[in-house]
C-alpha cells in the first residue's frame, strides 16, 4: 500500500528520486536547494539510493557530469537554485540540444545583487529559453509526482529532453506537508530503467556533440523546437497514465473556479494555494473572481491557456520576476501574447511581486485582485504594476 | 630513450582512430599528438573534448575524424563531463546494465580549456579521484580563435594579445606550470610528452589510461601557425623544447618525480627560439633572462628527480 507521511518537500524529492532508481546524482549545495541535495547524500550513504553521487566544485561541472552520465545511458538527476542555475546556464543549451534527459529540480531563489537567499522566480525566467521542458509544482505531492513523471517523460525516446522541475524556494521546499509516496513496484511498472537509443560506447563509436557550420546549424535549431513542441503529447499521455496508477491526475493548466468568473487571476507554483484562499473569501463576498494555475511552462500551454480564460472579462497575471526596461513579468507577456491573436479575450493586467522572500497574504491577493478590476475600468498610465513595495 | 630500439615502429598499431582527412593545419604538432594519444588509447575509450583546435578540425557536422566514441559539449567543463561519463559507466556495469568492460575515460583540450578557463573543473575532477586520464595538448596559446595568449604562453612570446611593441616585450608573464599543479592534486601519475617523440607520448598516454585515477598528461604540440615556424620544423621545434629545457620531458608517478629525458649539457635556448617568428622581436639581453629562468628550473627539477 501507497504510505502517507508527512515530510518536508525537499526530503520527499529526494526520496522520490530514490524510487526512481537514479544513476547518477551530480550536485552542488545552494540554498534552499540544499536539503534535497543533502538527503539524496545521505540514500546514497546509507545504501538506500544505489547511486553514484558526484560531489562536484560549481554547478556548472554538475551540469557537466550529468551532461556525461547521461551520454552513456545513466538515469541523471541534479538540483539547484538561483546563482546555481545561472552558473550552469550555457550548459542548459546543451543537454537540450544534444538530447540527454537530465532532470533537475529547482528551488526558484532571487538573483544578485542584492544577495538574497529568499524566493522568488527570476532565476527560472532567464533560463526560459534552453529548450527544456518546464513545469511548475504547487505542493509536496506534485513536486513528487512529477519527479517520477519527468524521468519517464524525458526518458521517452519520442522526447530524449531534460526537464526542469520549479519549485518555490523555502515556501514549498522547506515546508512539512503529507505527501503519498508510491510503492516501489508500482513506480518500477511506471518507470523502467533508462535505455538510451545511442550511448557512448567503444562497442558502438558515436561523435556527439558535433560543430555546425551555418549550412546547418537553422536544421538542429529547428528540430529541436518541433521536437519540443512534440514532446506535449507524451506529456499529456505520461500524465493520464499516471493518473490511471496513481489516481492524481495532471493537467499543463489548472482551473480553480474560472469557469463562470469575470476576473481571472494567473499564477504559478506555490503560491496558488495562498490565493485560492483570497479568491475563496471574495466568492463568498459575491465576487465573481477564479484562478487559472500554470503548471507547464515549457512547451507553453497555449490552447489549454486561451482556452482557461476565452469567457473572463480581466486577467491578472502575478510574475515573480522583472523583466527589467520590458513588459513587466515574463508569464504576463507571453499570456498576453497568447491572446493577442484572439477575437474573444480579457484585458490582461501585469503585477509584479513576491520578489526576494517577500510575502504576498491572501488579503495581499485581494488587493491585487481589486487594483487590477480598478485599472481594467480605469487604465493606467504604466506597462506594469509591482505590487507590495514601499515608495 | 634507449628502451626503444628500431623494431619499435612496428609494433605500433597501424589503426588510426582518429582518422586522416581531417581539417588541422599543415605541419599540425597538435593532430599528430592527437593521432599518436589515440593509436596508445586503442579502442576501448570514451573521449570528452573541450572546444578548441581539435574538437574543430575534426568534428564538422556530418564528418567526424572519431572512429572510437567521442563527446564535445562546451570549453572549459571537460573534465566534469569526464567524472560523469566516469560514474554513469561504473554505475550502469555494477547495476547490470552493461556488460562488465575495461573502458577508458580521456579528457582532451588545449592549453587554454585546461589551464585557464577549465582548471576549476580539472581540479575538482582530479581531487575527487575519478578514473580517468586528461590530455593537456599545449600549443601555448588560443590557437583557435586566433593565437590569443594562454597562462601556458612562454616568456617573451608575441601573441595577438600580448603583442609585441614599442613598449613591450610580447608576454610578460612565465608560463603557468601545470603539471606541477597537476601534480599538487597528488594523483598518481603526471607526465609531459612531446609530440617529437612519439614512443615515449605513446608509452606515457598508455600509462597514464592504464593507473588506476586521475592521470595528467601535458604534451607539447609546436604549432606552426601561431608560433611562425615552417611547417616542415614541426618535429624540429619539439625536439629543440625538449633539448634546450624549455619544456622538460618528465613523470611523476606518485610523487616521484623521474626526468625521460635528460641531457648532460642543455642545448642554449637560442637555437629554439630564433626558428619562432613569435620570439623573433626579442633583444639579447631578454633571451639571456630566459636561458637563466630555463636553467634555474630544469636544474630544480632534475635536483627532485630520481635517478
Amino acid at each position: 500500500m501507497a504510505k502517507r507521511v508527512g515530510i518536508e518537500v525537499s526530503l520527499a524529492i529526494a526520496e522520490a528520486v530514490k524510487l526512481a532508481n537514479a544513476d547518477v546524482v551530480a550536485a552542488y549545495p545552494i540554498t534552499p536547494q540544499t536539503h534535497i541535495v543533502e538527503h539524496l547524500a545521505e540514500l546514497v550513504a546509507n545504501g538506500e539510493l544505489d547511486a553514484s553521487y558526484i560531489p562536484v566544485e560549481s554547478e556548472h561541472s554538475a551540469m557537466s557530469a550529468c551532461l556525461g552520465a547521461s551520454a552513456v545511458g545513466a538515469r541523471t538527476f541534479t538540483a539547484t537554485a538561483g546563482q546555481g542555475l545561472e552558473l550552469m546556464h550555457e550548459v542548459l543549451y546543451v543537454a537540450s540540444a544534444m538530447r540527454l534527459p537530465v532532470i533537475m529540480t529547482v528551488a526558484n531563489r532571487a538573483l544578485s545583487a542584492p544577495l538574497s537567499v529568499w524566493g522568488d522566480q527570476s532565476d527560472v525566467m532567464a533560463v526560459r529559453d534552453t529548450g527544456w521542458i518546464q513545469l511548475f509544482v504547487e505542493n509536496g505531492q506534485e513536486a513528487v509526482d512529477n519527479v517520477l513523471c519527468a524521468f519517464r517523460i524525458g526518458e521517452d525516446p519520442r522526447v530524449l529532453l531534460p526537464v526542469m522541475i520549479h519549485l518555490d524556494g523555502f515556501y514549498l521546499s522547506h515546508v512539512v506537508e503529507p505527501v503519498v509516496f508510491p510503492e516501489q513496484s508500482q513506480v518500477d511498472r511506471f518507470l523502467p530503467p533508462f535505455k538510451y537509443p545511442l550511448p557512448l560506447h567503444p562497442d558502438k563509436p558515436l561523435t556527439m556533440g558535433a560543430f555546425a557550420m551555418p549550412i546547418i546549424y537553422s536544421e538542429a535549431k529547428k528540430a529541436q523546437e518541433v521536437n519540443l513542441e512534440a514532446a506535449k503529447e507524451v506529456i499529456l499521455e505520461c500524465w493520464g497514465e499516471f493518473g490511471n496508477l496513481f489516481g492524481r491526475y495532471y493537467s499543463p493548466v489548472e482551473h480553480y473556479h474560472s469557469d463562470d468568473a469575470r476576473v481571472l487571476l494567473l499564477t504559478l507554483g506555490s503560491f496558488s494555494e495562498t490565493a485560492m484562499t483570497a479568491v475563496d473569501k471574495m466568492r463568498g463576498e459575491g465576487g465573481e473572481v477564479g484562478l487559472v494555475r500554470l503548471r507547464l511552462w515549457r512547451p507553453f500551454p497555449f490552447a489549454e491557456i486561451r482556452q482557461a480564460v476565452r469567457n473572463a472579462e480581466v486577467l491578472i497575471v502575478l510574475d515573480k520576476a522583472i523583466s527589467f526596461g520590458g513588459p513587466g513579468g515574463p508569464v504576463c507577456s507571453e499570456v498576453r501574447s497568447a491572446l493577442y491573436g484572439e477575437d474573444k479575450k480579457p484585458k490582461v493586467i501585469g503585477f509584479v511581486g513576491g520578489l526576494g522572500g517577500r510575502d504576498i497574504t491572501p488579503a495581499g491577493f485581494e488587493e491585487i485582485i481589486n487594483k487590477g478590476i480598478e485599472i481594467s475600468q480605469k487604465g493606467s498610465d504604466k506597462e506594469f504594476e509591482i505590487y507590495g513595495v514601499r515608495e | 630513450m634507449e628502451k626503444y630500439a628500431v623494431y619499435v615502429p612496428k609494433l605500433v598499431t597501424r589503426r588510426e582512430n582518429f582518422a586522416p582527412g581531417h581539417r588541422a593545419c599543415i605541419g599540425c604538432g597538435e593532430a599528430l599528438a592527437v593521432r599518436l594519444a589515440c593509436k596508445a588509447l586503442g579502442q576501448s575509450v570514451i573521449i570528452a573534448n573541450a572546444t578548441g583546435c581539435m574538437e574543430i578540425v575534426s568534428s564538422p557536422l556530418p564528418y567526424t575524424s572519431w572512429r572510437v566514441p567521442w563527446i564535445h559539449t562546451l570549453f572549459e567543463n571537460t573534465a566534469a563531463v569526464a567524472s560523469g561519463i566516469e560514474a554513469g559507466l561504473k554505475m550502469l556495469v555494477k547495476k547490470g546494465r552493461i556488460a562488465q568492460k575495461e573502458i577508458k575515460v580521456v579528457a582532451m583540450a588545449g592549453d587554454g580549456g585546461t589551464s585557464d578557463i577549465g582548471l576549476q573543473a580539472l581540479s575538482g575532477a582530479m581531487e575527487r579521484g575519478h578514473d580517468f586520464l586528461y590530455l593537456c595538448f599545449d600549443n601555448e596559446a588560443y590557437m583557435n580563435t586566433g593565437i590569443q595568449r594562454s597562462s601556458s604562453t612562454p616568456y617573451g612570446a608575441s601573441t595577438t594579445t600580448s603583442p609585441a611593441g614599442k613598449v613591450s616585450i610580447g608576454q610578460v608573464t612565465w608560463k603557468k606550470d601545470m603539471p606541477a599543479i597537476a601534480a599538487a592534486h597528488d594523483i598518481p601519475y603526471v607526465a609531459t610528452a612531446c609530440s617529437s617523440y612519439p614512443f615515449d607520448l605513446m608509452a606515457k598516454v598508455a600509462k597514464g589510461a592504464a593507473i588506476q585515477g586521475p592521470a595528467y598528461v601535458q604534451i607539447l604540440s609546436p604549432c606552426p601557425t601561431g608560433w611562425r615556424f615552417a611547417t616542415d620544423l614541426t618535429i624540429r621545434i619539439g625536439r629543440l623544447a625538449v633539448e634546450t629545457g624549455m619544456f622538460p620531458l618528465y613523470e611523476v608517478e606518485n610523487g616521484a618525480y623521474k626526468l625521460t629525458f635528460d641531457s648532460p649539457k642543455l642545448r642554449p635556448v637560442a637555437d629554439y627560439m630564433k626558428l619562432q617568428g613569435r620570439f623573433r622581436h626579442l633583444s639579447p639581453d631578454i633571451v639571456d633572462k630566459i636561458q637563466t629562468k630555463v636553467i634555474e628550473k630544469y636544474e630544480r627539477l632534475r635536483a627532485k628527480a630520481v635517478r
